[in-house]
């Protein structure tokens, strides 16, 4: 039985499918009058987040509260080196505390995998985006999304992504959000291609299980859902693209671009978007674009993974006998 | 005077001879020797070695002493071995003035158990922007040779080719820490499938190769000497092998852990295995393993780097890089070279003894195992097998990756001109 949440590789078709069906469960919940349910109630979420991220931090302190769970967030900006404090005395006196789940965004990648691993904590361990590695429940959020807009609310429940074609445009190499998908999004059974300048996509890259592309105009009438990945302006100084109005030319999505996809293809983003970048407004504010919608299913997806690791008897991510059954 | 016989040694792996120590000097090496007067160690079948010399330590004294101290660090280094260990520059303050060095050399002799020669800092500071002064430590009391800002790479190619036409002066040679630092900023590990899925920071292995070819080449220019420490990749092999191939006077080192350890342990995200240059390939460690066994690379070179515990018990970016190697190093080499057959135990006395002390110019150590020579002796029992438990270290420091690693052969004892700094495998 799984305890954590570290990358998204860990979990199989099936821990994903469950995850998936249980946070409709949990969007149902929200369309009620109360919120809430009682499931959490007497456990203790702590979101320790060593960088700032509003959006992600309140998402997941809405579906902790959501649950009944007591949640606690402890703000520990810059580095733990700069600050004078180890990660692990941290860690320990979250232990201390009684946590039953550490919410952890890291600037450095493995920061959550050594935590889950070191033997300082004993509560479960939800990755909320560690350095450039990963960032699991983006990802989830982000089939989620895709599974009821290319699927079916109702028609997706117990269903993967099998057949979908799905296109990640940005800075790969520093994207955690690109690396949790591509793991994802092929264990659904999706086919996922990569579009960015050379510069951006990582040495290595040949080994994953996707196609690679330097071309968006030669993917668009092929994919079903267009992930824009917000591109840091400062990339630019490290000249990883020589100006914004080139890469915004050679790879942001604009109308006529939008144009060129299939007709219910998805335009995705993971926000906060960079309008006139990646992305024109005239694509961010067309009823194509899930941004928004991604912000909702963020919230049922952390329910349901914090319940599920959470969940007193509820098997967490399933067992191997659970997989079984579940098929 | 007092006489030790060490009875049935295999003499760099040979038939087994006795060796009679008498002071400070090999008395007799032959077969039958009287043991008449003498203190018998039965070797019944290990294997009788130079003492190693390493090109390549970090004792941390002067600043760091909660990691090493000369004293700890030479206890490591007898208990691996070891009779010669250089002292790489990068202390605070940095060795980069005769005051240092000697006060390193002078650490190193009072210490007793293993030679300490300094290295020499490049630059001032290690700052990579003014020479030190190279001379001064050279006529210092430590007579320094080898001249490294090593931990930095001499990146400026003016100040690298100065830095090498002025040893010439007194045949002192500069061993480069080869390393691109624009092409290295931010580097957390090698550059490949592994930091691709990780999300950690690439280290490329044309950062190491591009700085080797520019040094080999201004090598030849100026007509000098170049080593380049702690080879890592099989570009980088085939660069060294070029030069050697033109008669150029370049020499190189690898590491013990270079040899045995990749990337793909990196997976763990254990600071432990965090370390500069960073674990390669598979492909790059066979590389090494035969630049090694044809002569290509010159030596085994330990880069001995303690840190404290809690330097490496943290997250992998926040975590110091580098590996303690001096109590593992001849197992790694057995297990590594010798047991699969790429170099016999002449091969290991060249590597880890002959052909580093040449490197250094120490007159005293790196000789034959025969009489009349100095007592710098090492014997080696490599039926030994166990498993590397890091708080039996003599170093202060634990940082060892193969901690729970089951390694061949041990270090019985280590004799520094005739005295015995190790006994039956604990330190004298």
């Amino acid at each position: 039985m799984k305890r954590d949440l570290i990358s998204a590789a860990d979990l199989t078709r099936d821990d994903a499918v469950l995850i998936l069906d249980t946070a409709e469960e949990m969007a149902r919940v929200a369309d009620r009058p109360i919120k809430k349910l009682p499931t959490l109630r007497g456990r203790t979420v702590v979101n320790l987040f060593f960088e700032d991220s509003t959006r992600t931090r309140i998402s997941f302190e809405a579906a902790a509260k959501r649950l009944s769970a007591d949640v606690i967030n402890f703000s520990a900006k810059g580095s733990s080196v700069s600050k004078g404090e180890s990660l692990k005395d941290t860690a320990l006196t979250l232990e201390a505390m009684g946590a039953d789940a550490v919410v952890i965004r890291h600037p450095d990648s493995g920061a959550p995998h050594r935590l889950a691993t070191s033997g300082w904590i004993g509560g479960s361990v939800v990755n909320a985006g560690d350095g450039t590695h990963e960032h699991p429940t983006q990802a989830l959020l982000d089939a989620f999304t895709m599974r009821r807009r290319l699927v079916g609310v109702d028609a997706g429940l117990g269903k993967d992504l099998a057949g979908c074609r799905i296109t990640i445009v940005g800075d790969i190499l520093h994207s955690r959000v690109a690396r949790s998908n591509v793991h994802l999004l092929t264990t659904l059974g999706a086919e996922v291609t990569l579009v960015a300048p050379p510069t951006l996509v990582p040495i290595g890259v040949e080994s994953w299980p996707c196609e690679v592309s330097y071309d968006l105009d030669a993917v668009l009438a092929t994919s079903d859902a267009v992930m824009m990945l917000r591109v840091q302006r400062e990339r630019m100084n490290a000249a990883f693209f020589p100006t914004e109005r080139e890469y915004a030319r050679r790879y942001g999505l604009d109308g006529e671009r939008m144009a060129r996809m299939p007709q219910d293809a998805i335009v995705m983003h993971p926000g906060p978007m960079n309008r006139g970048m990646e992305i024109t407004a005239e694509v961010a504010d067309s009823p194509r674009c899930t941004a928004v919608e991604q912000v909702t299913n963020g919230v049922s997806i952390r329910m349901a993974v914090l319940y599920l690791l959470l969940g007193g008897n509820e098997p967490a991510l399933t067992t191997p006998a659970r997989t079984e059954e579940s098929k | 005077m007092s006489k030790t016989l060490i009875r049935g040694a295999k003499v760099l792996g040979g038939e087994p001879q006795d060796v009679l120590i008498d002071g400070e000097t090999i008395a007799e090496v032959g077969t039958d020797l009287s043991a008449e007067g003498a203190r018998v160690i039965e070797a019944d079948g290990q294997i009788l070695l130079p003492g190693l010399v390493d090109l390549h330590t970090h004792l941390r004294e002067p600043g760091r002493e909660d990691s090493e101290t000369v004293l700890t660090g030479t206890k490591a280094a007898a208990a691996g071995g070891f009779t010669a260990v250089h002292a790489m520059a990068n202390t605070f303050p940095v060795a980069d003035t005769a005051g240092v060095v000697e006060q390193v050399w002078r650490l190193g002799q009072e210490s007793g158990y293993c030679d300490v020669q300094p290295v020499g800092a490049v630059t001032v500071g290690l700052e990579g922007k003014k020479l030190a002064e190279l001379g001064a430590m050279h006529e210092s009391r430590a007579g320094v040779r080898v001249f490294s800002d090593d931990g930095k790479c001499v990146d400026d190619a003016v100040i690298m080719r100065r830095a090498l036409e002025y040893v010439k002066a007194f045949d002192g040679v500069v061993a480069q820490h080869a390393q691109e630092p624009r092409l290295t900023e931010g580097a957390q590990m090698n550059e490949g499938r592994v930091s691709a899925e990780l999300g950690l920071g690439g280290w490329p292995a044309v950062a190491e190769e591009s700085i080797i070819a520019r040094d080999v080449l201004l090598a030849a220019h100026v007509g000098s000497r170049v080593h380049i420490c702690h080879l890592s990749t099989a570009g980088s092999v085939e660069i060294v092998r070029w030069a050697k191939s033109k008669g150029w006077n370049v020499t190189a080192e690898v590491t013990p852990h270079h040899l045995l350890l990749t990337d793909e342990l990196v997976r763990s995200y254990d600071p432990v295995y965090k370390v500069n240059p960073p674990l390669r390939t598979e492909a790059d460690v066979l590389a090494l393993r035969e630049a090694l066994a044809d002569g290509t690379i010159d030596c085994v070179a330990t880069d001995h780097a303690p840190h404290p515990h809690e330097d490496k018990d943290c997250e992998w970016s926040a975590a110091a890089m580098g590996m303690v190697g001096l109590e593992t190093a001849l197992s790694v080499v057995q297990h590594t070279m010798v047991d699969n057959g790429l170099l016999d135990w002449a091969g290991v006395a060249d590597r880890m003894s002959f052909r580093p002390a040449r490197i250094g110019r120490l007159e005293s150590h790196g000789r034959p195992v025969s009489a009349g020579e100095p007592a710098n002796l090492t014997l080696h029992d490599s039926a030994y097998r166990g498993v590397v438990d890091p708080a039996g270290f003599a170093s202060r420091s634990r940082n060892t990756p193969y901690e729970g690693r089951e390694l061949p052969g041990r270090v019985t004892h280590t004799f520094l001109r005739g005295r015995a700094t190790v006994v039956d495998g604990k330190l004298a």
